[in-house]
């Protein structure tokens, strides 16, 4: 089982205000934190290392969350790197789009920080145990 | 000239016309027709000028002057009522397969035998001196150009006799020509294609020599008349002659307006040759050109034959003619001689075969069909037809040259014309009534023609004999028995009008107060009734003429059929019979009795071999009609015609209720639209608000949760937190203030506004914005500029968010901002010009839509709410204004807003004006 430092979570939104408080809660449960504040800087901090969770906002400048969880998924298949989706879209068109894409989470905003939290933990675990 | 050279001319004439008519009638059998042409149809009306206008209205203008124009200004006049008269006439013929006048009247009350006998006889004994007059124009044309003295040729044997000669050629000649084979709808291709091109030869050679009389022989027109004022009765033929010039004019328009009408050729080449009602709208105007074109001539020819021939004795009808003669002009004389020969002819052509039809089918066909004559061979009546035909024009022309022979000698051209128009004018009351009036009754107008008739016999015809001595000169003198009140030219003891008119008159008066009278007084019988209908209604009925023929009783197939192939020939007996079923699939019936209809049918087709009356007839010796009573038939034409405006009725209502469910459809689809735009905008509008909201409520818990936190972090986070809920106010703020633009209920104070002042609020607002971002800010506005009428705030709100827009697209420390006012045509535009990244074409209406931002993430930034260019235009259309943009990428964009100027300058200016008044 790995330390939590040796975790990676990827933040993915382009929203500074959300980022803030993502950053500051992930960096807390002691995971190791990077930020993309677009589609495209995501896709290259997942080129450069592979994230073992990405937090993933969907509705962004250049290229959207969605094709972000399908770049993802192309690299690395089910079950590896872990997605949490999370949208303003509430629709339940956009959820299951957001399933299909590869995710393994969806919260929708606004959402509780502590589930949010929990959230990862969970995944993190699911992922070391598989 | 030698005889020989001029009768062989004619001859070739002749074979010229032959095989144009031949040409015609083989082109229409290969389906390219020639009389489809609406010129062909307007030009064989002209058939109207004969003769008579080519000679005899030169005599008569070298005599009386004006007046020969009359009875060309009477046609003129009636050419534009043809659309409502003769268009009319053409459909019920069409309708009723009707091929003659007389039948027209025959038909129209009751199918009658006798008025159709009546009308034949009348117009046979009325025609008769109408062709004499061209058998005496084609014999003195001869004589003048072979130099014969007419008066000892006249002496010589009837055989060896000219015109009888000329008589007996053209009966050949139009029987060959005309009556080859039976039609069943008595059209005539050929001749209608020749008589046009007569029409074009005999105006082209009349105007020649009129031109030859007006500009070779004289210097044009005013040389003429100088020459013509020096003779001694010029004054005379220029004015209205006398007390009753005008009284003549009159009668003889009026005379004119029915000829054209009734006159059996005109009604054989308008009404029966018709092929197509538009054709009319070619010859209401054509026509009367044409008369005017051939009369330009006709007054300078009659006055320079006067001038030319003063003091000889030369027959003035012939000055067109004797004119070139005497000028040596022999191929112009003989030309000349061959327009008139056509005239002639073609006026010949067209009446005696018009006529020869009237007489089989009014005279001989009712005595034949009534005997036991059905159960002939087929081709017994075929023959008869046609031999009876062959004999009527031998008879008609014979007649004629016998009336040339007795009378017509006495007489110049014209006098004899007039007496012609006079018998066909009776028939005017019968037919304009019969098609407009319902009540018109067989008896009135059988009693009204027969009077008029009798009137003309004593007024024209019997004087014109006595003119010839064939009677005593004291009838004429003292009346018929020596009673005054008869005399032929004072009926009644009216005197001082001329004979024509008083003709008209009393024969007229009689006509139509008998006419009249007797419709009024009797009653219809319902087959005269039913007839009545159809003809004043019949636009309404003429789509279903066999279901609106109202007739009852039985019939049997095979007798019809047989009756049909007794007429039609085997095939196109068949060939009918077909074609009815094929419209009417309902009308067979399994026991062989035969259907109402086609009982109707049958007799319309037999009528346009036979005439109508001898097709009642033998339809009626066939079919055993039960007696109908007058009310029944009214009871079911009322019904036929509910029916017809019922399905119109219906057509229309299922017309409206298709349009009122597309009306519905689409604006279904309007709302459809409009409540998806309305879920768009607010799933859009729930999103913005979730974004900050999840800020805030994150930052929050945090805050919550850890009270350990640094002051700075703290500091931070609560930073945020204020920003996103500004944020978030903003954005409510606004969502409101879009739906009261959306409802109409914005209510805006509209004062005076100086532009200046709300940049620089503007301006001010986001100068340190500005500055922090390294933004050249630049204002560039005229400082004289009109106040507009606007709301402060709102026009402050609109530039606040043009500037910040453009401040977000410029790069830091590059960027310029400048905003900038000009006044242009009443209106002032205010400008927004940043150097950022431009806008695309295709994005540049796009941007003003609501949270066109947030729909398209790209261009998407934190600031906005995506509402701000929306409200912008809502606010600026609300001042009358608009509010575009114009950019190329790359280069910058420019936003420009435009307000009118000019109401408020005046108001402004009024307050000045105040102002300077009596205070200063």
């Amino acid at each position: 089982m790995k330390e939590n430092g040796e975790i990676k979570v990827l933040i993915v939104d382009d929203e500074p205000g959300i980022l803030m408080p993502l950053e500051f809660l992930m960096r807390k449960s002691g995971y190791q934190v990077y930020i993309a504040r677009n589609g495209t800087e995501a896709k290259e901090s997942i080129d450069q290392e592979l994230p073992q969770v990405v937090v993933l906002d969907l509705m962004m400048p250049d290229v959207d969350g969605y094709e972000v969880c399908r770049y993802l998924r192309r690299k690395t298949g089910m079950g590896q790197a872990k997605v949490i989706v999370i949208s303003a879209k509430t629709k339940e068109e956009d959820i299951r789009k957001a399933y299909e894409a590869g995710a393994d989470a969806y919260m929708p905003k606004p959402f509780s920080t502590r589930v949010l939290v929990e959230k990862v933990k969970q995944l993190v675990d699911h992922e070391a145990e598989s | 000239m030698s005889y020989g050279l001029v009768i062989g001319l004619s001859f070739l004439y002749l074979a010229l016309l032959f095989g144009l008519a031949y040409w015609a009638e083989k082109r229409s059998a290969a389906g390219k027709s020639l009389v489809s042409n609406s010129y062909i149809y307007a030009l064989s009306m002209a058939v109207y000028c004969t003769a008579w206008t080519y000679y005899g209205s030169v005599g008569r203008a070298a005599t009386t002057g004006l007046e020969f124009l009359a009875i060309y200004v009477g046609p003129t006049l009636m050419a534009p009522l043809w659309w409502l008269v003769l268009r009319k006439i053409i459909r019920i013929c069409k309708v009723q397969r009707i091929t003659t006048l007389a039948d027209f009247i025959a038909a129209r009350y009751g199918k009658s035998i006798a008025l159709g006998s009546v009308v034949t006889v009348i117009c046979v004994m009325g025609t008769i001196p109408y062709i004499s007059i061209q058998l005496k124009a084609i014999a003195g044309s001869l004589f003048i150009l072979t130099g014969t003295n007419g008066v000892a040729a006249t002496a010589a044997p009837f055989y060896l006799d000219v015109a009888f000669l000329v008589a007996v050629t053209l009966a050949v000649f139009t029987i060959v020509y005309g009556v080859r084979h039976l039609e069943a709808t008595e059209r005539h291709e050929g001749m209608v294609t020749a008589i046009a091109f007569e029409s074009v030869f005999k105006l082209v050679v009349f105007l020649v020599a009129g031109a030859f009389v007006t500009y070779s022989v004289f210097n044009g027109f005013d040389d003429i008349l100088q020459n013509a004022a020096q003779l001694p009765d010029f004054q005379e033929l220029m004015t209205f002659s006398g007390e009753n010039g005008f009284g003549s004019w009159f009668w003889l328009v009026l005379l004119s307006m029915l000829a054209i009408l009734f006159l059996p050729r005109q009604f054989q080449v308008a009404v029966v040759e018709n092929v197509n009602e538009q054709h009319l709208n070619k010859a209401m105007w054509l026509f009367p050109l044409y008369l005017f074109v051939i009369n330009v001539f006709v007054l300078p020819v009659a006055l320079g034959g006067n001038v030319l021939f003063a003091g000889q004795q030369v027959d003035m009808d012939m000055y067109v003619l004797a004119i070139p003669m005497s000028q040596g002009q022999d191929l112009l004389a003989v030309l000349v001689y061959l327009g008139g020969f056509s005239a002639a002819t073609s006026m010949v052509i067209v009446s005696t075969i018009a006529l020869s039809v009237m007489i089989s089918n009014n005279l001989l066909m009712p005595v034949l069909v009534a005997g036991p004559a059905k159960r002939r061979s087929s081709s017994y009546f075929q023959t008869m037809l046609l031999y009876s035909r062959r004999l009527s024009i031998l008879l008609v022309l014979l007649l004629a040259y016998l009336y040339y022979k007795l009378v017509a000698e006495h007489y110049s051209l014209v006098e004899i014309g007039l007496v012609s128009f006079v018998a066909v004018a009776q028939f005017a009351p019968a037919v304009i009534g019969g098609i407009f009036w319902k009540e018109g009754s067989r008896n009135g107008a059988l009693a009204g023609i027969v009077a008029g008739f009798l009137v003309w016999c004593y007024t024209l015809l019997v004087p014109s004999v006595v003119g010839a001595k064939l009677l005593p000169e004291s009838l004429l003198q003292e009346g018929l028995f020596g009673l005054f009140w008869l005399k032929p030219f004072a009926l009644f003891g009216l005197e001082g009008m001329d004979y024509i008119s008083h003709t008209m008159f009393w024969s007229m008066f009689l006509n139509i107060g008998l006419y009249v009278g007797l419709s009024l007084l009797g009653q219809q019988t319902s087959k005269e009734r039913n007839q009545a209908e159809v003809f004043v209604d019949i636009f309404k009925y003429s789509a279903a003429v066999e279901s609106s023929i109202v007739w009852k009783g039985t019939a049997y197939l095979p007798d019809i059929r047989s009756l049909l192939s007794n007429f039609l020939g085997e095939q196109r007996a068949q060939e009918a019979l077909e074609a009815f079923y094929e419209q009417y699939p309902g009308a067979a019936s399994a026991d062989g009795r035969a259907d109402p209809r086609l009982v109707t049918y049958a007799e319309t087709l037999l009528a346009g071999v036979i005439g109508s009356s001898s097709a009642h007839i033998l339809l009626g010796s066939v079919a055993k009609a039960e007696e109908i009573s007058l009310d029944e038939v009214l009871d079911i034409l009322k019904e036929s015609q509910q029916l017809i405006s019922m399905n119109k009725e219906l057509r229309q209502t299922s017309l409206e209720l298709q349009q009122a469910t597309a009306q519905l459809q689409a604006s279904n689809q309007r709302l459809q639209e409009a409540d998806e735009l309305k879920d768009e905008f607010l799933t859009t509008v729930t999103h913005e608000l979730r974004t900050p909201l999840t800020s805030i409520r994150a930052l929050s818990e945090i805050l919550y949760d850890n009270p350990e936190l640094e002051r700075e972090e703290q500091q931070a986070f609560l930073k945020t937190i204020v920003t996103e809920t500004e944020r978030l106010g903003r954005l409510i703020a606004q969502v409101l203030d879009l739906e009261r633009f959306d409802l109409g209920r914005q209510g805006l104070q509209l004062q005076p506004v100086h532009l200046p002042e709300v940049v620089a609020e503007a301006v001010a607002a986001l100068q340190q914005l500005a500055h922090e971002k390294q933004v050249a800010l630049v204002v560039n506005m005229p400082p004289a500029l009109p106040p507009v009428p606007a709301n402060y705030d709102r026009l402050v709100q609109v530039l606040v968010n043009l500037i910040s827009n453009a401040l977000k697209f410029c790069s830091s420390g590059s960027g310029k901002i400048v905003v900038s006012g000009v006044l242009r045509a009443g209106t002032i535009q205010l400008s927004v010009a940043d150097n950022g990244k431009g806008i695309a074409l295709a994005d540049q209406q796009q941007i003003f839509d609501k949270f066109y931002q947030a729909r398209h993430q790209t261009t998407r930034k934190p600031e906005g709410t995506g509402l701000g260019l929306t409200i912008s235009k809502k606010i600026i259309e609300s001042h009358q204004g608009r509010l575009w943009v114009e950019s190329e990428p790359g280069q910058g964009a420019t936003f420009v807003f435009e307000l009118p100027v000019a109401a408020v300058q005046q108001e402004q200016e009024q307050v000045q004006t105040g102002l300077e008044g009596p205070f200063h």
